[in-house]
């Protein structure tokens, strides 16, 4: 008893570190695996201490956000209605871009379709805030304000239009947590995009994202992107993950490289987020309409370069100048960036556009000379003056 | 007959906090330490959770006091983040027990001493996951820059002596 007493702050340390070191053993099992998940109890845990700790989170994040936002989303909006110009005239340039590389896409399909390839597409995401984080750098966890309540599950991937941010490590009805890729337990399957290596993306202490499973290879080259590869069943495959950021022999894993990726995804300043709840084997139906529109688009814009009499010529284009695209005049109105001029030819004749003098300038009864050729119409690639030839080629892929 | 009561000096320099202080100072530590890394990610250098602990643990002088106290914010620490549940949780515990231990024998409110405990004390934490982390876990992977953590110490060490200050007006003399 005495023993007991004299003891007692030492007895009582050593319980408490024994009781510790057992709920340790019943967490991790051997074989390691870092990613698995938590048992029940400690879920519960980890779910009681979030309960506890999330609507804090919640108050000062809206906080937060009010005092942030507040001038940039009620005061300060000058330059709104020149930026709503600016991100129109965007979005036709991207659709036109979409349009030269639907024909791609749909020879990709096609391809997949002839190997059995079962391609996934993002079908459902939820959208979500960052309201908080682990609070240490051993530690990359970031908690979001949606949970089950809005049909989250464990292993979902969350992403950014940037970019992968992480995976979802636990859900609570309210909350949910997740591992961000620069966290030591996690991993990712990735492809180098232009060598097509495929590889394991893990987290480093130093809060890093890096690939540590390769052996070196002199193809792979600082800025290569490097995407998800779809492999480990959580990302989709063909999201952007970041950037080879720097290559170099790993010191403590010979002979392998450490390859360090800068993520496309800013992670320390995630704001909001979206978590994919849902995939599908088809293209989501807005995303088909788009792709229709698109390839309609494309085949009229076709249509319209061969045949120039369908349209006015602007004479900067028909002079061989580079065409400039017009801002619109009405507000709202879509501008026509790509402007359709004629085909030059080889051989001018007397119906070729700008060989005949004007009529001022004639004397009836004398003979038409025809005039120089535009300029730079000798110059066009042989095969420019073919339209039938080139034509024939998107048809026979629509 | 008046009653005498005799007291050691520890009892005697024992310090008690309200239960508001006890409850509501290491719940705000846990807060901003998962709140500030936000605003930018330098402060996750910071450990406030361990500051808190060695501030209650140096102060009440009592070893199962600064032991429950360092065990509670680290597992609620744990719950937190992506740890398993117990790594902070053993890792404050014994740095509570020491600290109380100490707070017992020397003169803790000299801010030269001080000082040097939180700092030793940060650094004793970074050893002390360390270990778990390689040795108890297993976990192979595990690295820890070292460079960083005498960082992370230093820091630490000026950040907790004005909190020390604000907080010791919150303490009551038994």
């Amino acid at each position: 008893m005495d023993f007991l007493l004299r003891f007692r702050n030492a007895l009582f340390l050593i319980a408490i570190l024994l009781a510790q070191a057992l709920a340790l053993a019943v967490q991790v099992r051997k074989p390691v695996d870092a990613t698995r998940q938590d048992s029940g109890s400690v879920r519960l845990i980890r779910m009681w201490t979030t309960g506890v700790i999330a609507p804090f989170e919640r108050g000062a994040h809206a906080i937060g956000w009010g005092l942030r936002h507040g001038w940039s989303n009620y005061i300060d909006l000058r330059h709104v209605r020149q930026q709503n110009a600016d991100l129109q005239q965007q979005i036709t340039r991207m659709r036109m871009q979409e349009a030269a590389i639907s024909e791609d896409a749909l020879e990709g399909r096609r391809l997949q379709a002839l190997l059995a390839f079962k391609e996934k597409y993002v079908a459902s995401t939820v959208a979500a805030q960052v309201i908080g984080s682990s609070g240490s750098d051993l530690s990359h966890v970031l908690t979001i304000d949606k949970g089950s309540r809005s049909g989250i599950k464990v292993d979902q991937a969350v992403i950014t239009p940037d970019g992968i941010v992480g995976k979802v490590r636990d859900v609570f009805p309210d909350t949910a947590e997740v591992l961000e890729i620069n966290d030591q337990t996690s991993g990712a399957g990735v492809v180098l995009a232009n060598t097509r290596i495929r590889a394991i993306l893990r987290g480093t202490a130093a809060g890093r994202a890096q690939i540590g499973n390769l052996t070196a290879d002199s193809r792979i080259k600082v800025g290569e992107p490097v995407v998800t590869s779809g492999g480990d069943q959580v990302y989709p495959r063909g999201l952007a993950v970041g950037t080879v950021e720097s290559i170099a022999p790993d010191p403590d894993r010979q002979p392998y490289t450490a390859i360090v990726v800068h993520p496309a995804v800013d992670l320390n300043r995630v704001e909001e987020v979206l978590v994919i709840t849902g995939m599908q084997p088809d293209l989501p139906a807005d995303a088909q309409q788009d792709l229709a529109a698109a390839q309609s688009q494309h085949a009229a814009d076709m249509s319209a370069e061969r045949l120039p009499g369908l349209h006015d010529i602007d004479p900067q284009a028909a002079n061989g100048a580079n065409a400039t695209p017009k801002p619109p005049t009405v507000p709202g109105a879509v501008p026509v960036l790509a402007i359709p001029h004629p085909t030059p030819v080889l051989h001018t004749d007397r119906y070729t556009v700008g060989a005949t003098p004007p009529a001022s300038q004639l004397t009836p009864g004398a003979p038409v000379v025809p005039q120089a050729p535009p300029a730079g119409a000798e110059q066009q690639p042989l095969h420019r003056a073919n339209p039938m030839k080139d034509s024939a080629q998107p048809d026979a892929t629509q | 007959m008046a009653t005498r009561s005799y007291m050691s000096r520890r009892e005697v320099e024992q310090q008690n906090f309200s239960l508001p202080v006890a409850l509501f100072v290491p719940l705000a530590a846990l807060l901003l330490q998962m709140l500030l890394p936000r605003l930018s990610p330098r402060f996750a250098i910071l450990d406030l959770p361990l500051i808190i602990t060695l501030f209650f643990a140096i102060s009440r002088r009592a070893p199962i006091a600064g032991t429950l106290t360092g065990a509670t914010i680290g597992l609620l620490q744990d719950a937190l983040s992506s740890t398993p549940i117990g790594v902070n949780g053993m890792a404050k515990s014994l740095i509570g027990y020491t600290a109380a231990s100490l707070g017992s024998r020397i003169d803790v409110d000299n801010t030269a001493t001080r000082t040097l405990l939180t700092f030793g004390f940060t650094l004793l934490q970074s050893v002390l996951i360390y270990l778990i982390e390689r040795r108890l876990l297993g976990l192979s992977d595990f690295h820890m820059l070292w460079l960083h953590e005498l960082l992370r110490a230093v820091v630490n060490t000026v950040v907790a002596l004005p909190i020390y200050l604000s907080l010791n007006r919150t303490r009551k003399q038994l």
